[in-house]
């Protein structure tokens, strides 16, 4: 996956304890992690951003074994429903964390590879690593990615975001998200320098870090930039910050034009992405010559890809301005999911073809707009939730209910009372996602429509 | 109410906590006091003092007790 020893003189990472580690160092630690391992063996990565946990996962993706990202700071008893479904022969884990999965057989800085008792089984050769379908409702569900979805997709960020080896960026979301791990993987593909760290982009210590180590770029999803906006981030001197991207889900319009006008007036860019993790995850970008003549687009395919609206019966939609399903092709689009550990011998069911599930169209230019969605679904905080799915468990303590939601906040419209506190902690323990993210409404019946469907758009008004 | 009061008011309506366990909270020391909870409780603290945090105080912002310095130091908010 990657050639370390192309760059071996480059520093790979910096630290935000102050550690710089080379590319020759950082290809020697991750051949020491992974050399126990072979191909057939499934790891779990249970990742932070520190420099053990990223020499784990490049020393399994060079040495071609399949991994999986999690989140280790996610609650064990859900890693462990993981580990029960898919059965990893091994675990790459920060030690202080007490699964109690087997036999810890390296230790490295703070992390230890954990040998567990199931035995290896067979894979498919192509599959190199799943991720979590985005914070989902706590489902099982991974996206199942081969080392071409995701080389092509590291190579395409590198084109478009002219990435060169003079690069630093600061990892300012987590590795195991797909856009933190698309941050990682196209740097370290040009021989650039990754700060990391794992500090809150809220807190003093990353912006130390940030300055102390003339950091070039910085990533965020919608939420961050709201905060950026009023950390009034655009006038703090940053002069070595020259490119900060957007991904993650839809940030409001008037914010995007105001980040592209002051990066327009500060020398620096402001990238506009969109992508799903089902895509390896980057699907198109808003070149910055453009931007602020059409701030509220997702712009254009990424290099390699193609992008077309169609109508409902597949059709590709020629004429701008028509709304239609939004469907991308290309190189990077993943292999299918999994749902258990008998999926990991399947091959590619998708054949390059992606229906993103939103509703878009396009402009006279080229460049696409994202006008709705298909599918009962939010982001929050830069991950999809299915509002369905979440429905579906909200059901497990009261069946009349119904949830809807926009970005960030999903509401849980209920008819009986007294329940508010029970719903928000749980659903904050199947999802993963803070307690803020959840509203919960009761209403004296859920409203439903002619056919006896609840009606969700009346809902939706409500709120 | 004093400012003291609204101090803590501040806090226990963002974070849901009670008063006892205010003193010597920290950032990310309760669920709700994450980077969102944050920018609320920094809205909320200039609405109740009528003031305008600098970038430079909101990231500094790292516990109940440094909160409280910060606004008197700076803001001249007497508790």
């Amino acid at each position: 996956m990657f050639d370390l020893l192309e760059y071996k003189d480059n520093d790979a990472v910096v630290t935000d304890d102050g550690r710089h580690v080379s590319y020759a160092a950082l290809n020697a630690d991750a051949e020491k992690i992974a050399e126990k391992l072979s191909s057939e063996c499934l790891v779990f990565c249970l990742c932070r951003n520190s420099y053990a946990s990223l020499a784990g996962y490049v020393g399994f993706l060079n040495k071609h074994i399949p991994l999986a990202l999690l989140d280790s700071a996610k609650d064990p008893s859900m890693i462990k429903r993981l580990i029960e479904r898919y059965n990893p022969s091994y675990l790459w884990m920060p030690a202080e964390m007490k699964l109690n999965a087997g036999e810890a057989v390296l230790d490295f800085d703070e992390y230890v590879l954990v040998r567990t008792a199931y035995s290896r089984f067979p894979i498919n050769p192509d599959l190199l690593l799943l991720l979590t379908t985005s914070g989902s409702t706590g489902s099982p569900k991974l996206v199942r990615i081969s080392e071409k979805n995701l080389l092509s997709n590291a190579k395409s960020i590198v084109d478009y975001l002219g990435i060169g080896s003079g690069e630093r960026a600061v990892t300012s979301l987590p590795m195991h998200y797909s856009y933190g791990m698309s941050v990682i993987n196209s740097h370290l593909l040009k021989g650039a320098t990754l700060l990391l760290t794992d500090k809150p982009v809220i807190q003093k210590p990353f912006w130390e870090f940030v300055r102390a180590e003339r950091a070039t770029s910085i990533a965020g999803v919608p939420y961050t930039y709201e905060m950026l906006r009023r950390l009034r981030f655009m006038d703090m001197n940053l002069p070595d910050l020259k490119t900060m991207t957007q991904a993650g889900g839809k940030l409001k319009a008037e914010i995007a034009k105001e980040f592209i006008q002051k990066a327009k007036e500060h020398g620096k860019k402001f990238i506009v992405m969109y992508g799903q993790t089902e895509a390896s995850p980057r699907m198109s970008y808003l070149p910055f010559d453009w931007a602020l003549e059409k701030y509220s687009s997702i712009g254009i395919p990424i290099p390699g890809g193609r992008m077309f609206i169609a109508d409902s019966n597949g059709t590709e939609i020629e004429n701008p301005l028509i709304d239609g399903d939004l469907v991308y092709e290309g190189p990077n689009v993943c292999m299918g999911y999994a749902e258990s550990k008998d999926d990991l011998m399947k091959g590619d069911e998708n054949h390059g073809r992606l229906l993103t599930g939103d509703i878009a169209h396009k402009d006279a230019d080229g460049f696409f707009y994202i006008t709705g969605r298909k599918k009962r679904f939010v982001k929050v905080w830069g991950n999809r939730c299915n509002l369905d799915a979440l429905e579906q468990l909200v059901k497990n303590i009261t069946t009349e209910c119904a949830c809807v939601g926009v970005d960030d906040k999903i509401t849980i419209f209920v008819t009986e009372t007294g329940l508010e506190t029970r719903i928000k902690e749980y659903l904050c323990d199947k999802t993963g996602f803070n307690l803020r993210a959840f509203d919960v409404s009761v209403l004296d019946r859920i409203p439903t429509k002619d056919s006896g469907k609840i009606d969700y758009q009346q809902l939706q008004r409500s709120i | 109410m004093t400012n003291l009061e609204k101090y803590n008011q501040a806090f226990i309506d963002n974070f849901n906590v009670s008063a006892d366990k205010l003193s010597g909270l920290q950032y990310q020391g309760t669920e709700l006091w994450d980077s969102v909870g944050h920018m609320t409780l920094v809205a909320a603290l200039e609405d109740a003092f009528n003031i305008m945090m600098e970038t430079d105080d909101i990231i500094d912002f790292s516990s109940y007790e440094k909160g409280k310095e910060i606004l008197s130091t700076k803001y001249n908010v007497k508790f």
